[in-house]
């Protein structure tokens, strides 16, 4: 059974976690997210959970911290400045191995920036933010459907691998208007949290949840645990959506918003007879470079182009998985303004020529 | 027969503490655990380490701990606390970790009216990172980074901690101890009872401020940092109950 609804991407995400058991949420409000709050401060009392509003993004994700801690699904959302603020908690998430949902619906930038969709954030989210030796999984959804499946599918991963996973959204998927099918009921996996910090009972020694070792080889050994933690997750959890890439002259990189204006161009190059591939990572981290490999190594391909919303970052990881076999190629806007598809077309026709 | 009249309680682990000789951060522990263990609420407790001197005291006390990022201690407990209200959810946090850059998690914690015990040690300085200026340091205090003893003019007034939060009406119970004399500790520890109390009565927040000795960043012996809490710290931090002086605990 399932129902279709029309739902605002940021209400999507909040019903999403819901569904997914999530039952505590700490939030701060920024735009272009924070119908997500205002979603959670109505929904959570009647599930019986708890919404807490912070005094920071600090506070924020240091309480979500404590609820993971607590063995809790417990979530929380901002957007690139408060993002920045809570890179300290997800460094502690990460050392302390606690299963914790963030998402960040972008904002251009740097600074205060502007409240229009970006997606300036792409190096902050997947290379770390925080100090030490860490990664976060980051999805990034290109439609409300896919906003509502992935959150779910993120509160699952990140309990399968005690890791923060990141949302990667920007305004434009937050604010914009879809349908919705709804699962009755989402399969929530269950996990064994006997590590949580949930008073003894009596029934078992005392559970500590730390980040420090002061000791050199337990840190190493801690830091080798995570390494190979992050390879399994790279081994099992690679997301990719290919379109048209199967004798493609030029193949075009996209995520998110980007990738939505590139499914309509692949159309318009059709027209006039050039076609178009599009390879959209659904995972940020870990990146799919072999899809991209696998692409863009095609006796057809000519060239890649990389579409995004800030000034060429995941560019860069496209570059790597590429390896120099073929000309990678970049076009992007910033400051909140969204490239059209005239002007992408514009750029196929003379790689197509060349 | 010989009568065993005291033995270490079971809210502690037995791990020996790494606290320098005269160093009263041990007592604060000692009693806090004391008293989860004589309340029996050690299996109920999740307390949260600090970063400072005690930032693995999770090593000490003998019930489930979380380790909190520098001064985030109170959020961290508020996460906890969300998730398991019937629990007994502690913090324990030095002056630098709480009255500097936590400031603002605890005077949100405390206004929430979380259903909290912080243990708040006063100690004037920042002792782990080798004596630094704490916002607690005492006017003309000497410390390694005011050397020429604080100065108003320079680094500004202490920041009185418990007198500001007994502002707040989520905070339902502050009090200031010392444990720098037996009469002292026996004060101090009737106040942590009545801090688990009024969170286990869901009364709201609750602060015991705890005066400390640093002996190795003050520069003193033991004996000599235990009377200087009477003669220096004591004029600036008045001992005494700020708050929720009306409310009964029984036994
Ligand atoms: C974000 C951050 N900044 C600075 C430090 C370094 N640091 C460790 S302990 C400490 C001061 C602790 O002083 P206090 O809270 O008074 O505790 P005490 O050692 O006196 O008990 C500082 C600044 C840190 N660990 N993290
Ligand atoms: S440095 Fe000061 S506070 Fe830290 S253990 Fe030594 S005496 Fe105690
Ligand atoms: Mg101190």
């Amino acid at each position: 059974m399932s129902n279709r609804v029309l739902m605002k991407g940021n209400e999507a995400i909040a019903e999403a976690a819901i569904r997914a058991g999530c039952r505590h949420y700490f939030g701060y409000p920024i735009t272009p997210q924070t119908e997500i709050m205002h979603y959670m401060a109505l929904r959570m009392p009647e599930v019986n959970g708890v919404m807490v509003q912070a005094e920071s993004e600090v506070a924020a994700i240091n309480m979500v911290y404590g609820a993971a801690a607590a063995g809790a699904r417990v979530m929380t959302t901002s957007s690139s400045p408060g993002i920045s603020l809570k890179q300290e908690g997800f460094s502690y998430i990460a050392g302390a191995e606690l299963p914790a949902v963030v998402v960040n619906i972008v904002r251009a930038g740097p600074g205060l920036g502007g409240i229009l969709p970006a997606q300036g954030d792409y190096f902050q989210a997947t290379k770390g933010g925080g100090h030490g030796d860490y990664r976060n999984v980051v999805l990034a959804p290109a439609s409300v459907q896919e906003l509502y499946e992935l959150t779910v599918e993120a509160f699952n991963i990140a309990d399968r691998y005690r890791v923060l996973t990141m949302i990667l959204g920007d305004g434009t998927l937050g604010q914009m208007m879809e349908p919705v099918l709804f699962r009755d009921e989402e399969p929530v996996e269950s996990f064994d949290k006997s590590w949580a910090t949930t008073g003894t009972q009596g029934r078992r020694e005392h559970n500590t949840i730390q980040s420090i070792y002061i000791e050199p080889d337990a840190l190493e050994r801690l830091n080798s645990n995570l390494q190979a933690k992050y390879r399994r997750i790279a081994e099992r959890e690679v997301r990719v959506e290919t379109v048209n890439c199967d004798g493609a002259e030029i193949i075009l990189t996209a995520f998110g918003t980007c990738s939505r204006i590139c499914k309509n161009v692949i159309r318009q190059a059709a027209e006039i007879g050039i076609k178009v591939g599009l390879v959209r990572p659904i995972t940020l981290w870990p990146f799919p470079d072999q899809a991209i490999a696998a692409a863009a190594g095609q006796p057809s391909v000519k060239a890649l182009l990389d579409i995004e919303l800030n000034a060429g970052q995941m560019v860069e990881d496209v570059r790597l998985a590429v390896n120099g076999t073929r000309p990678v190629h970049f076009h992007g806007r910033t400051g909140g303004n969204l490239p059209t598809q005239q002007e992408i077309l514009d750029k196929i026709q003379v790689l197509a020529r060349s | 027969m010989e009568e065993k009249v005291f033995s270490r309680t079971r809210g502690l682990t037995g791990k020996p503490f790494h606290y320098c000789p005269g160093c009263t951060h041990g007592i604060i522990h000692r009693l806090i655990a004391e008293t989860l263990s004589e309340m029996d609420i050690l299996d109920v407790t999740i307390g949260v380490s600090p970063v400072g001197c005690t930032y693995n005291n999770y090593e000490y006390f003998a019930c489930d701990m979380v380790q909190a990022a520098h001064g985030r201690a109170p959020a961290v407990a508020t996460g906890i606390k969300r998730v398991h209200p019937d629990s007994m959810v502690f913090t324990y946090q030095g002056d630098g970790d709480l009255a500097a850059i936590g400031t603002a998690e605890i005077v949100h914690a405390a206004a929430r009216g979380e259903k909290i015990c912080t243990f708040f040690v006063n100690n004037a300085v920042y002792g782990m990172t080798s004596g630094q200026m704490a916002p607690t340091t005492l006017l003309g205090q000497k410390t390694t980074t005011s050397p020429l003893g604080r100065s108003a003019a320079v680094q500004g007034y202490p920041i009185n901690v418990s007198e500001m939060l007994a502002t707040l009406q989520g905070a339902v119970y502050i009090e200031r101890v010392a444990v720098n004399s037996v009469r002292n500790i026996n004060r101090a520890k009737q106040a942590i009872r009545k801090a688990f109390k009024v969170q286990q009565a869901n009364l709201g927040f609750a602060m015991v401020e705890i005066l400390s000795t640093c002996p190795t960043n003050w520069g003193k012996d033991p004996v000599s940092a235990l009377k200087w809490i009477d003669e220096a710290m004591v004029k600036q931090y008045p001992l005494g109950v700020f708050r929720g002086q009306e409310i009964e605990v029984g036994d």
